[in-house]
């Protein structure tokens, strides 16, 4: 009786685990799929394979400026968090004060906050600047909803980092530099590692607040909102959007390994009963 | 009650090394936490080769005195000094001593052998010269042959041991030690404590232990420091700090005693002669802190110096009282017994080979001592 049970209630959620994670993943399985399909309009049934729209991308200089500024703009955008993120992850972790509680909320409310908003806010405060809009003030949108992911990030990779590791490589001799280079770096670049890939991630993909905070200059989702217009670029899209999705699993995979990685050495070391 | 130990203790013939230069001079030492303060005017001196530990209960600021010693604190007012060098101004990284902590801080991305051999990276020693010392090391604690395990598939009691190598390959002058085997399983610390007293003799090294565990400051040390609340209330060897504490608080800190109220009949410079409701007339020795305060005074037994005394047999010296409680404790067994006269009853250890674990409660019992046990020491 008990097994019967059993066994259609494990029927029943493997059969609604299946229709969740199909849910979630068919619109992005489409994707790859028309993008190798030789007809030009995204339709069913597929009419043959064809890595035509692939060969066509390098082809086009405009899609290549694009990417080159969605490189530009990540990797200053996730270097600029990190560091922000590792100055206030080491706050939050190394010190107690008053409204540290406080201050931690406020960095990470730009996860919440709706990003239309954020990003119609910071054109209004970058034009009362008379800042001109550039890739640099994409990169000031990105560095502000980056930071509480990489936040997020390297607080788990500091904590549960033992003080005493520090002073154990001073009390052997080691100088204030030398037990940063050989104890404190080592331990904590996986998390810096993996805040740097999530942030660059994030500055990839991201389409509002680059949209709002752009001059003349596009970024890659910027380039595939503008092709979207023209019903015979559609497969090149496709296409691209399927390397862009690629490239973001990839990342995200690796920056998780490291997370992962980190925050094991800094449990295992924290726990003294083996 | 005091636990019987299982292990040997260490033989006193291979105190060799022991000799009378200090070897850390602790003077008039002060720390301010803001206004608490931690540590109060407390002076000491560490003879060479001494396994000294420093004993109190949490915050009594003995890990404070013993951070000041490795650099990693310094004090208010007061000078420290190490083989004759004063220590003021000089960083943790420059100092002739070295530290097992705690948490053993091993290096979690390192190996054993990389763990061991940290320090001495510095000395850019010739490259055989240092792997002979990293294997000297581990062998003394016993870890051969593991210099390849990462530090994360180390047990508690291995851990330990390389946080004890890593500190020995330096060849430190002075080896800190703060509560080093506070997680470990009650046997492996016994097991422990017995290998760093052996350690200690085989290196000759001036080791400092912090704990705030008696028996292990007993089980080890040439010499213990008990401290309260910023003071240290006592400094001499573990047999004297047991059995001649100064004070209540110390007399209570290291195991069980009975406190017993006497009337001072005469005081002369080294001994007392008092009169006690229970014990009669005794003559003890003054102990060296004592002050007199009116015509009082408080007398110490503990509860192993009072001894069951069977069927006819008689002492020189007893008192007669009745058994009210009875614990059972496997080896020994713990009574407690009503002195006509006393107001509290008397605690009394007796070990199980003639029987005590089965004294019934109520029964009239007669139990031997000896005056030396009975010690006078401040409230």
């Amino acid at each position: 009786m008990t097994a019967m049970r059993r066994f259609l209630a494990s029927g029943w959620l493997s059969a609604y685990a299946f229709v969740y994670v199909v849910f979630l993943y068919l619109p992005v399985i489409f994707l790859p799929i028309f993008s190798v399909n030789s007809a030009a309009t995204p339709k069913f049934p597929l009419s043959g394979f064809t890595l035509k729209w692939y060969q066509d991308l390098p082809r086009n200089p405009a899609l290549l400026e694009a990417a080159w500024n969605s490189l530009v703009v990540g990797v200053s955008a996730a270097m600029l968090s990190t560091v922000l993120g590792i100055l206030a992850a080491r706050s939050i972790t190394r010190y107690r004060y008053p409204g540290r509680r406080a201050i931690n909320g406020l960095i990470m409310a730009p996860l919440v906050l709706p990003e239309i908003i954020v990003a119609i806010s910071m054109l209004l405060v970058i034009l009362q600047l008379g800042l001109s809009l550039s890739l640099f003030t994409i990169v000031l949108g990105h560095v502000l909803i980056c930071v509480p992911y990489s936040m997020t990030v390297l607080t788990a990779g500091f904590e549960g980092f033992d003080r005493s590791l520090e002073e154990a490589s001073a009390d052997l001799g080691e100088s204030a530099f030398g037990t940063f280079r050989r104890v404190t770096l080592p331990m904590v670049a996986p998390a810096i590692i993996s805040s740097l890939l999530v942030c660059f991630t994030i500055s990839l993909d991201e389409f509002i607040i680059a949209f709002f905070l752009t001059g003349t200059e596009a970024t890659l989702p910027i380039y595939i909102w503008g092709q979207l217009r023209f019903a015979s670029k559609l497969p090149g899209v496709l296409a691209l959007g399927t390397l862009l999705l690629a490239a973001s699993f990839l990342l995200m995979t690796i920056a998780e390994v490291l997370r992962r990685r980190a925050a094991r050495r800094t449990q295992n070391e924290g726990g003294l009963h083996a | 009650m005091p636990e019987r130990r299982q292990t040997e203790p260490p033989h006193a013939a291979e105190r060799s090394q022991q000799t009378e230069r200090p070897m850390i001079e602790i003077r008039d030492v002060t720390r301010f936490y803001g206004s608490f303060k931690a540590l109060d005017d407390a002076s000491l001196t560490i003879k060479e080769g001494e396994f000294f530990s420093l004993l109190g209960p949490s915050g009594c600021g003995k890990t404070t005195l013993l951070r000041m010693i490795a650099g990693f604190d310094n004090p208010t007012s007061g000078l420290i000094s190490v083989d004759g060098q004063s220590m003021e101004g000089i960083p943790a990284n420059r100092r002739p001593t070295n530290m097992v902590f705690q948490s053993y801080a091993i290096f979690p991305h390192l190996n054993v052998e990389q763990n061991v051999a940290y320090g001495l990276k510095r000395l850019r020693l010739e490259r055989s010269e240092e792997t002979r010392r990293v294997e000297e090391a581990l062998a003394q604690v016993s870890l051969t042959g593991l210099g390849k395990r990462l530090a994360t598939e180390l047990s508690g009691g291995q851990r330990q041991r390389v946080a004890l190598a890593r500190a020995l390959v330096m060849r430190p002058k002075v080896l800190l030690l703060d509560e080093p085997l506070s997680a470990l399983d009650k046997k492996l610390r016994e097991q422990m404590q017995v290998e760093l007293r052996r350690l200690q003799q085989a290196v000759g090294i001036t080791f400092v232990l912090v704990t705030h565990d008696q028996y292990e400051a007993l089980a080890m040390s040439d010499r213990i420091a008990v401290m309260f609340g910023g003071r240290i209330a006592q400094v001499a060897s573990p047999k004297e700090i047991y059995q001649r504490p100064v004070n209540r608080q110390v007399a209570d800190f290291l195991g069980g005693m009975n406190f017993v109220k006497a009337e001072i009949v005469e005081e002369s410079g080294a001994s007392l002669v008092v009169d006690t409701l229970g014990f009669g007339r005794v003559n003890t020795d003054k102990p060296k802190a004592f002050v007199r305060n009116g015509g009082a005074a408080t007398l110490g037994i503990r509860p192993e110096r009072l001894r069951v005394l069977w069927d006819n047999a008689t002492a020189k010296f007893e008192v007669a009282g009745k058994v009210v409680e009875r614990h059972y404790f496997g080896e020994i067994t713990h009574l407690i017994v009503e002195i006509p006269g006393l107001e509290k009853p008397l605690s009394v250890t007796e070990t199980n080979d003639f029987g005590a674990d089965d004294i019934p409660v109520g029964t009239s019992i007669r139990l031997a001592y000896d005056p030396e046990a009975l010690v006078a020491m401040a409230d």
